[in-house]
């Protein structure tokens, strides 16, 4: 094993005890807690009503902001090792993020003004 | 490049001690996070009950300091119900996504110098991976998994409709997140944990002006409200405002699963106030005790700690005096502040701080060169908000 991987070792480990921690605490709960089973406790809680089946509704804006944080994820993985090796690279990197980041915030601006930002 | 040179623990031959302390290094972060959970859970319910003028918890030990505790062991006696219309899998899943990744974010912060453990050089820190920081943004993107399946599976609306918001929440902000650790990053020039704090170690006074929030406070002010943002706390605490969603996300967890999802939230909160620390505060560095050897336990192992977990507890008590002050957020008013703010505002801090690192290389004239490089990416969120339609406008379209 390279030195590269090997301070991932400590965070397997780390990993498994989680795992192991979330697992002891499911396992206590299971042999303490008490189970009287009726089934009205298994209604899917909607403020004390009967609650209406099928309903799988939600507002798509939620989605039009999952999609645009794409551009940016994508950014994200141009700009961390831009910004690691900045001082290597010098004036051409600067430049070429700067027009980068420009191209960028015109997507931003184009669904801007498409009213994608706007809520309600 | 700088890769971080890693843990020296790790560098040589892998025997029976380095494992033990490796095991003991795990065995003391987790004790160290659930600790500070329960204190942290105690403090904030004392303190907004002070802010209130309340008593608070007084009751489970002195000040009611055991009243988690109490409040914890209480939850394990719990019947479990699961609805009926659950996706039971997923719904069972969801808990252990939320507090795995709560732990894991956790194992790269540096909490304290590099110590002697048996004849072992090591670090007080979990793991120094190469990539540190982009292993905390996966944790923080991972953990939205947890929330969005235990809303989703849940079969219910309540948790549905938190969820949902909480995907788009969590995501708007990871962007203004990622970008305001990019300006710390663009003046560190390295991923590692530990060379991050190693480049604000302490020397004096002086040091204080190398804590990158001063060269880089805009982004320890975009950090600051991005990562509370990124928690889902107070004033940002939209994806289980009581009054709309009853519990949101976890409104169908009961007993033991339900005191999971709290653990990772709060967990979540220390491990970004940590990091703010360790980006921008110096995380361990701070003044030894002059009066006693620089090289003994006292000033190598305990006060970095200290200086470590005193600084947590500042941003700590910050989020507790939020919380006690300021109402949530309305949705669309959280998006534009996200989307319309923060990401911009970093966008041109990230320009500017990439401009000021060039040019010290270069030899520009700084003193002219980043004022007008600010005024260039001012100038241009100027026009674009100018170009923006207005309210009017908006209305005609409408009609």
């Amino acid at each position: 094993m390279t030195q590269f991987y090997r301070n991932y070792l400590a965070v397997a480990v780390f990993a498994v005890a989680a795992l192991g921690m979330v697992g002891a605490m499911l396992g206590v709960g299971r042999l303490v807690r008490p189970n009287r089973p009726q089934p009205e406790k298994y209604i899917a809680y909607e403020a004390g009503s009967d609650p209406i089946r099928g309903f799988g509704q939600s507002n798509v804006r939620y989605y039009v902001y999952a999609l645009l944080f794409v551009m940016f994820d994508v950014e994200a993985v141009f700009i961390f090792p831009w910004a690691i090796n900045l001082e290597a690279l010098g004036v051409s990197a600067l430049i070429s993020m700067i027009v980068f980041i420009l191209v960028l915030t015109l997507g931003l601006v184009y669904a801007w003004r498409k009213g994608v930002l706007r809520w309600a | 490049m700088m890769l971080g040179a890693g843990d020296p623990l790790l560098s040589g031959k892998i025997d029976l001690t380095v494992v033990l302390i490796v095991i003991g290094k795990t065995v003391a972060v987790f004790a160290f996070l659930l600790v500070a959970v329960m204190l942290y859970i105690w403090f904030m319910r004392k303190v907004i009950a002070d802010m209130a003028s309340r008593v608070g918890p007084d009751t489970a030990g002195p000040w009611g300091i055991l009243q988690s505790l109490a409040d914890g062991i209480k939850l394990f006696f719990k019947e479990q119900s699961v609805p009926d219309s659950a996706d039971r899998r997923v719904f069972f899943l969801a808990p252990y996504i939320s507090l795995m990744t709560a732990f894991l974010a956790f194992s790269i912060i540096p909490i304290g110098g590099q110590v002697s453990i048996a004849g072992h050089q090591t670090y007080l820190q979990l793991a120094d991976l190469p990539i540190g920081i982009l292993f905390l943004l996966a944790m923080s993107g991972l953990g939205l998994y947890g929330v969005m399946l235990a809303g989703w599976s849940s079969g219910s609306k309540y948790p549905l409709l938190g969820s949902v918001r909480a995907s788009a929440q969590m995501l708007s902000y990871e962007a203004a997140f990622g970008l305001a650790i990019v300006g710390v990053l663009v003046q560190a020039g390295t991923l590692s944990t530990r060379a991050i704090v190693d480049k604000q170690a302490w020397t004096g006074v002086g040091s204080l002006g190398t804590w990158y929030v001063i060269p880089a406070f805009v982004a320890f002010v975009i950090f600051l409200i991005s990562a509370i943002a990124e928690t889902n706390h107070p004033p940002f605490d939209l994806v289980e405002a009581e009054q709309e969603l009853v519990g949101g996300f976890h409104t169908e967890y009961t007993g033991i699963r339900f005191a999971i999802f709290y653990l990772a939230e709060f967990m979540n909160l220390i491990t970004m106030s940590a990091i703010a620390v360790t980006l921008f505060l110096g995380g361990p560095a701070g003044p030894s005790l002059g009066f006693l050897s620089a090289t003994g336990a006292v000033n190598t192992w305990l006060m970095p700690v200290f200086w470590f977990v005193a600084k947590v507890m500042v941003l700590l008590f910050g989020t507790v005096w939020l919380r006690a002050s300021l109402p949530r957020l309305r949705y669309d008013q959280l998006m534009d502040l996200g989307w319309k703010w923060l990401i911009e505002l970093a966008f041109i801090w990230v320009m500017v701080s990439g401009v000021i690192i060039v040019g010290r290389n270069e030899g520009w004239n700084l003193i002219a060169v980043v004022p007008l490089s600010l005024l260039g990416g001012l100038g241009i969120l100027g026009v674009l908000r100018a170009s923006m339609p207005n309210r009017s406008e908006l209305v005609e379209e409408i009609l």
